[in-house]
């Protein structure tokens, strides 16, 4: 078996005093092989960006830290990497888009100096060898005419085309990983379309691995190979899309892709998930979901629940539906 | 009712509002970047549309396309440049501002960001018996408290929850102080510009079945704006699909779901992400951004981004005409699934 690309183990983020801290991200583990694709999906406040942040150590810090766990990239921990050490590692091996692309560019400077200056930072080449190869990223990411827009600037440009500027100054060195957090929230369906499908063009043409996070369980289903669900901070179900999709084995997962409306939606009424996200690090003991869950039982509310396995890629943290499953293949097992 | 003759078959229901022709022009001096030069843009260019009885229909488009403007001007809440309103057949364009504000215990508004539009310094009380008291209803500010808390119980939220602070509730909470207040004064037709967009997933289904639970109790009929084309499938009887000011389809909702007749319908839907990793994934993508709404393509606005797009389309714009009974369409190359794929 090969080392993952990524693995993220045990990652704690707390903001507030370190007397009383908000754990904000909560005992997080998971990994991406190189060139795979994960999608982490979640409500608001469930810890999506501040996990995605802690890989580039860009938690805003104070208030903010991470307060344990490690992050192995290529075998080695960033976590325990000197500071200075974070801007090599940050474009070269692990580039990062936001959902706002016009907070990330700078309004006073062309496009393609913006682009030349990423490729600046990690590749040594000459002025005109830059004005080429921003040539060519600008074609990669699809902006049309792209010798007519290299000098246009941030806000000549749509919503959509900054996004794709993003992605070219993104991949201009050829990172190993993609971080993408909410990349096409702001963007209409159409633009968000063209968004999501040169992502995977990125991934197949460049064997970039890719890291989406989103709230919207449909651009997961689409783009991604592996799925992390959050909940409160903390990771309740992991697993291959389709069984994700197909058989979801944490209440959480279950209710909400019961509760979203479909685009083949037949139903009169639907299902209703009762009461509201609870705040990342607002609940220390037990399950998060406890208090919204139709299948929770006593120990819920005193232990934390493990993630355990559903499959030989599957995982869920719930005590009822674990015990289900296990009496289940017990019976299939016994003659 | 209205005298004036349609040449489209009566609906099955008598309709409780419709717009005539309505346009909404807005003129801005400046155009960052384009020298500042003077613009208009068309926000909103002649719709007509109407809205039965207890009936929802849904508005959907992309961002720009004019969906909220075409709600303002619904409910008059910003003057039309041109066409009317007419509710229960009396237009409301013409109405003073004294018979605009009796008007209001009709038609009411929901809006998006329910944070925004409610006042954070006024209790939760105070913000939904405000215009009870302004319409004389409730003979005491005891007997509104009542019915304040009446309202509270009708929407989800305790009625002890009435002396608290917009922000002491979670987004959901939120939608459902406006939306008590928007039934406060018993309105027969409510615009809801993208009620759920802000709202977390797990609580727009909450949102969406008080929405709908009201509207059968109280026979509501709703203006439903959405970019949302998963969520208009669930509760709308009716869609109309905007793109740069102008409906470019409308028809009963299964008609635009199962055969748009216009390739951007048919574009918009098949971009949706499902949650469904098994579906096909055979999405048309449509090149190119919106155009802006200050440099219309000439002939079908359209046309820039159309698959489908022939000479004629740059040159004339289509009508919006009847393609099958009560569904309308504006192409050229109107038929049941135009893009093939
Ligand atoms: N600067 C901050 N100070 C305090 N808490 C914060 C700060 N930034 C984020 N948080 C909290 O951390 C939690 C997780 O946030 P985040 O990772 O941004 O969630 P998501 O991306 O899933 O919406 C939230 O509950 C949020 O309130
Ligand atoms: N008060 C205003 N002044 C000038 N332009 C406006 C104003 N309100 C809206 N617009 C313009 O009208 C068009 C339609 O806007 P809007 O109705 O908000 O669209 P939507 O709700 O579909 O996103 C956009 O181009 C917008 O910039
Ligand atoms: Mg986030
Ligand atoms: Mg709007």
């Amino acid at each position: 078996m090969t080392a993952p690309l990524l693995r993220i183990e045990n990652l704690s983020v707390e903001f507030g005093p370190r007397a009383n801290p908000i754990r904000v991200v909560d005992d997080v583990s998971f990994e991406i092989e190189a060139g795979g694709s994960v999608g982490v999906v979640g409500e608001s406040g469930s810890g999506k960006s501040m996990t995605s942040l802690s890989i580039l150590r860009l938690v805003p810090e104070p208030p903010g830290r991470i307060s344990g766990g490690r992050i192995l990239f290529d075998g080695a921990d960033l976590l325990a990497l000197p500071r200075n050490q974070m801007p090599d590692i940050r474009g070269r091996d692990v580039a990062m888009i936001f959902q706002e692309p016009m907070s990330s560019l700078n309004p006073v400077m062309t496009i393609g100096d913006q682009i030349g200056e990423a490729i600046l930072l990690h590749q040594d080449l000459n002025s005109a060898q830059r004005r080429k190869r921003v040539l060519e990223l600008l074609r990669l990411v699809g902006i049309p005419d792209p010798a007519g827009r290299i000098d246009a600037y941030p806000h000549q440009f749509s919503g959509g085309m900054r996004q794709r500027v993003m992605i070219a100054m993104a991949v201009a060195c050829n990172p190993r990983l993609l971080i993408a957090d909410e990349p096409t929230t702001a963007l209409d369906v159409t633009i968000q379309a063209q968004v999501l499908a040169l992502l995977k063009d990125v991934r197949q043409r460049l064997g970039t691995a890719i890291l989406l996070i989103s709230h919207d369980l449909g651009i997961i289903a689409d783009s991604c190979e592996r799925v992390v669900v959050m909940y409160a901070g903390r990771v309740v179900e992991e697993g291959d899309v389709r069984s994700i999709f197909r058989n979801p084995a944490h209440p959480y997962t279950r209710a909400l892709l019961k509760s979203i409306p479909r685009l083949d939606d037949e139903r009169d009424r639907l299902y209703q998930i009762p009461g509201s996200v609870p705040l990342a690090g607002s609940v220390t003991q037990g399950c998060a979901f406890r208090a919204r869950c139709p299948l929770r039982v006593e120990t819920c509310a005193v232990d934390r629940p493990p993630l355990f396995a559903f499959g030989p890629s599957h995982k869920a943290a719930c005590w009822v539906t674990a015990e289900a499953a296990q009496a289940r293949s017990a019976a299939e097992a016994s003659p | 009712m209205n005298a004036q003759a349609s040449t489209r078959p009566a609906p099955v229901a008598e309709p409780l509002i419709r717009a005539e022709g309505l346009s909404k022009v807005f003129s801005s001096k400046t155009g960052l970047g384009f020298g500042g030069k003077r613009a208009d843009v068309r926000a909103v260019d002649t719709v007509s549309l109407e809205v039965a009885r207890g009936e929802t229909l849904a508005v959907v488009g992309e961002s720009g396309c004019g969906k909220s403007t075409l709600g303002r001007l619904m409910l008059r809440l910003i003057e039309p440049s041109a066409g009317k309103v007419l509710y229960d057949g009396e237009d409301l364009t013409q109405l003073s501002p004294r018979g605009m504000r009796a008007m209001r215990r009709h038609v009411q508004m929901i809006f998006q960001d329910p944070y925004g539009s409610l006042s954070p310094r006024r209790s939760v009380a105070d913000i939904i018996a405000e215009p009870m008291g302004v319409f004389g209803i409730g003979s005491s500010a005891r007997e509104r408290r009542e019915m304040v808390a009446d309202l509270l119980t009708q929407v989800g939220l305790p009625p002890r929850y009435m002396d608290r602070y917009p922000r002491q509730f979670s987004g959901g909470q939120r939608q459902r102080i406006g939306i008590a207040r928007a039934i406060a004064l018993g309105p027969s037709f409510i615009v809801a510009d993208e009620p759920v967009s802000a709202l977390d997933v797990s609580v727009q289904a909450q949102v969406i079945n008080l929405m709908q639970d009201l509207q059968q109790k109280r026979g509501l009929s709703y203006l439903f704006i959405a970019h949302d084309l998963a969520v208009v499938r669930h509760i709308a009887d009716r869609v109309a699909v905007m793109y740069l000011g102008r409906i470019v389809e409308m028809g009963p909702k299964d008609a635009i779901y199962r055969t748009p007749h216009h390739p951007y319908t048919q574009a918009l839907l098949s971009a949706a992400p499902e949650p469904d990793p098994d579906r096909p994934s055979r999405r048309i993508i449509l090149q190119g951004d919106v155009p802006s709404p200050t440099n219309m393509p000439s002939g079908c606005a359209f046309s820039s981004r159309c698959p489908l797009a022939q000479d004629i389309c740059r040159q004339e714009r289509p009508p919006l005409r009847d393609e099958l009974p009560g569904h309308q369409v504006a192409c050229h190359f109107a038929r049941p699934n135009p893009i093939p794929v």
